[in-house]
């Protein structure tokens, strides 16, 4: 029989590895860039990404957490799932704090991690862990691809729930002898969950409860959580809360949600929200929280908490709705959608005069304060300066403690989707890399990244990636020689008694900038700092800036743990 | 309260994992777990006997159950008309003196002698919880070598009277 040449070659083009799979299937589904780390059970990956000439990019970092933080900060400033790649065994487990990062934060991810031959899985072997077992509790889902038919539909599936509902992390563990199998190009990636149909749009019937209850109210109050930015809600927000006259309080992570500083702002709410805020919560009678799911850092004690307030509760994961505090009219929906039906609602708000002149006359009596001094320096004055000078439009990462909570109180967010900060986990190490994936996902933006000197220096081998990527970013580094949280508690809980929360040796942060080629900056004295930050953010290139802050400054107001919205201390000087 | 949860479920891996691992660290008590296969392929029933605290925490169980990817539905059946079984095989110590007294007691229970040796009877029992830890403190004082049961599993009936039927379920025997 005659072979036809031509056919021959065809069929040949259509034989493929599952490695090139994932690679379709990647590029399918949109994806512009990958943060990864090549390891033994993910080399035929990083080999067909070798081979293929990719839409997307890939982003090598120094650490798997930094990856993944990293891919966690593009998710939060693009609204795009954030993709992670790292080999099995160590490379997984070194993902674990950015996945349940993701987890408690909504931001959704796809993981990939390698996994060992399938052959050898359940011996114990080289490099292997049970990321199933490991990543069950801490993930939206997760699966291991046992037949190479099912991987393109598995990744479709995967960017699906990782992307609708309430978002989330979703891991995809691909045994190594599934990544090199040679197989023919003809999957399809068609799926069906019938477990998995998020409620998006709301009982019309419950959204005017809302508003009857609005109408009667005398002391409203919204609370502003990161449902609203994730939906994309946030100039419907501002419609609904202009249209009834709502005085709002925003959550850490809603921040940005409703501009910060406007007239209706009362600031953040919770353990070192604003008096105002938890002042308003505590008094109010009706209380309409979007897209927040009543953590325990805002809402303090929950008996004290809105003891007067019928609740009304927006929010699409319906197991949020009830879960810590009792709610009188649970609505399962998207927020952007429940605010498109509560602005179809005819406006006739009760008289809330008495109310907001009182919050006005609460801001104007106990706004937030500091002490100020000149060397080291304030650090809230220094946040103040941060704002000026970039026009309070920059996007901002944090770590965790001290100085993310001046940075939430003093760096007021006229935009959406410009913070980004571990909330639900509190993660240190989390701010560093989250700035390098914002500044991917917004290459000609200002990106300032926040961070203390002790989160600085879990995740700071990533500054390797600010040079490799030219990236813009500025650290700022709010150095205070301490674990500043931790200090502050020990200071006021443990009479002083600072057990290992204060670094005699830190490096010199400059020094250790240029060696990575990047530009080190130090200040110690406020009368430099405003001509400092002009430097650095007008600088083209990537900045870290030592900043010397005062150590004994603490974060106030505050509601003590296992104290009530309406006992804070530190409310004025 | 003790409540009867019936989870329909998409029979992929690691799924009865994934939903006691998540009973569990949401720190929900569970009493038994019975699973298995639906006359749908590739779906899966899941039976729990759960004891909660108040509504509000099994209205969270509910919710928790809903929100996993592979489960289809959830139905608290406590307050409907149902059928619940359980299996349970019992060893008993059986000497030539009280094997015929075992076996006339257990028929009063419908239950069997599946299996017989020198020294032993195994019995299978099948029923409501209450039927058969009634059998089992009975053939208590013969001497239990050995005993397993399987957990309930119940059902909707076909016919749903008005009423709530909270009464008739109660399982507080149960255990």
């Amino acid at each position: 029989m005659k072979v036809n040449a031509n056919q021959e070659v065809e069929v040949k083009s259509n034989l493929v590895t599952g490695s090139d799979l994932l690679v379709q299937a990647l590029e399918k589904a949109g994806v512009e860039v990958v943060f990864g780390y090549p390891g033994g059970a993910v080399l035929p990956i990083y080999d067909a990404l070798h081979r293929n000439d990719t839409s997307f990019k890939h982003v090598l970092s120094r650490h798997e957490q930094g990856s993944i933080h990293a891919a966690e900060g593009y998710a939060r400033v693009s609204g795009k799932p954030g993709v992670v790649i790292a080999t099995s065994g160590p490379g997984a487990t070194n993902l674990i704090t950015g996945i349940t990062d993701a987890m408690m934060d909504s931001i959704p991810l796809v993981v990939f991690t390698g996994q060992v031959a399938e052959q050898v899985i359940g011996t114990d072997a080289f490099q292997e862990a049970d990321m199933i077992g490991i990543t069950t509790p801490v993930t939206k889902y997760n699966y291991q691809v046992n037949n190479i038919a099912d991987l393109p539909r598995i990744v479709n599936e995967a960017f699906h729930i990782a992307t609708t509902g309430r978002p989330g992390p979703v891991v995809i563990d691909i045994p190594k002898s599934i990544s090199e199998t040679v197989t023919i190009n003809d999957y399809e990636d068609d799926f069906y969950l019938p477990g998995y149909q998020p409620t998006v749009y709301p009982n019309p019937m419950q959204i005017s409860k809302i508003t009857d209850e609005l109408s009667k109210a005398e002391r409203p109050v919204l609370l502003a959580g990161a449902g609203i930015l994730l939906s994309g809600a946030t100039e419907e927000l501002k419609q609904f809360v202009n249209n009834w006259e709502i005085p709002v309080v925003t959550t850490l992570l809603g921040l940005g949600s409703y501009p910060g500083g406007d007239n209706l702002s009362l600031g953040m709410g919770g353990m070192h929200g604003t008096y105002t805020a938890n002042t308003a919560i505590y008094e109010s009678d009706l209380l309409i929280n979007i897209g927040a799911r009543f953590d325990d850092r805002l809402t303090g004690n929950l008996q004290h908490f809105a003891p007067n307030a019928k609740v009304a509760h927006i929010d699409i994961d319906p197991a949020e709705i009830g879960k810590n505090v009792k709610t009188a009219i649970p609505i399962v929906a998207d927020a952007k959608q429940a605010l498109n039906v509560l602005l179809q609602q005819e406006v006739n708000r009760g008289d809330y005069t008495k109310w907001l002149d009182k919050l006005k006359g609460n801001q104007k009596k106990y706004p937030l304060w500091y002490d100020r001094g000149d060397n080291p320096i304030s650090p809230q004055w220094l946040i103040e300066q941060i704002h000026e000078k970039s026009n309070g439009e920059a996007v901002v990462t944090t770590d965790v403690g001290q100085h993310q909570m001046w940075a939430a109180q003093f760096y007021p967010f006229k935009n959406p989707d410009n913070w980004v900060t571990s909330g639900g986990l509190g993660t240190m190490g989390f701010g560093f890399p989250a700035a390098i994936g914002a500044q991917i996902a917004k290459p000609d933006h200002l990106v300032i990244s926040l961070v203390g000197d002790g989160g600085f220096q879990m995740t700071l081998q990533e500054l390797a990636i600010l040079k490799s990527q030219n990236l813009p970013v500025k650290v700022v580094i709010l150095n205070n020689d301490a674990l500043g949280m931790v200090r502050q508690w020990q200071e006021t809980f443990y009479e002083k008694r600072y057990s290992h929360s204060l670094f005699s040796e830190n490096p010199d942060f400059v020094k250790l900038a240029e060696s990575y080629g990047i530009k080190g900056m130090r200040v110690s004295d406020e009368k430099d700092v405003p001509e400092a930050l002009e430097e650095a953010f007008s600088y083209d290139g990537p900045v870290v800036i030592d900043c010397r802050i005062d150590r004994d400054t603490c974060v106030y107001p505050m509601i003590a743990p296992g104290k009530g919205m309406h006992e804070m201390i530190g409310v004025t000087k | 309260m003790k409540r009867i949860i019936i989870a329909t479920v998409q029979d992929r891996g690691g799924v009865l994992n994934r939903i006691t691992g998540m009973l569990n660290r949401r720190q929900f008590n569970i009493e038994s777990i019975s699973v298995g296969a639906s006359d749908v392929r590739g779906i899966s029933k899941m039976t729990f006997v759960v004891e909660v605290s108040d509504k509000q925490k099994l209205e969270q169980l509910t919710k928790q159950l809903n929100k996993q990817i592979d489960v289809i539905k959830v139905l608290d059946v406590t307050d409907k008309a149902i059928v619940t079984r359980e299996l349970a095989l019992v060893k008993v110590v059986a000497t030539n003196q009280t094997r015929a007294e075992i076996m006339t007691l257990i028929s009063a229970f419908r239950a069997d002698v599946i299996d017989i040796s020198k020294d032993s009877l195994t019995i299978q029992v099948t029923g409501k919880p209450e039927k058969v830890d009634a059998l089992i403190s009975l053939l208590r004082p013969y001497g239990i070598k050995d005993l397993t049961k399987t957990g309930l599993t119940a059902f909707p009936r076909g016919y749903q009277p008005e009423q709530g039927y909270s009464e008739l379920n109660s399982v507080s025997a149960h255990g």
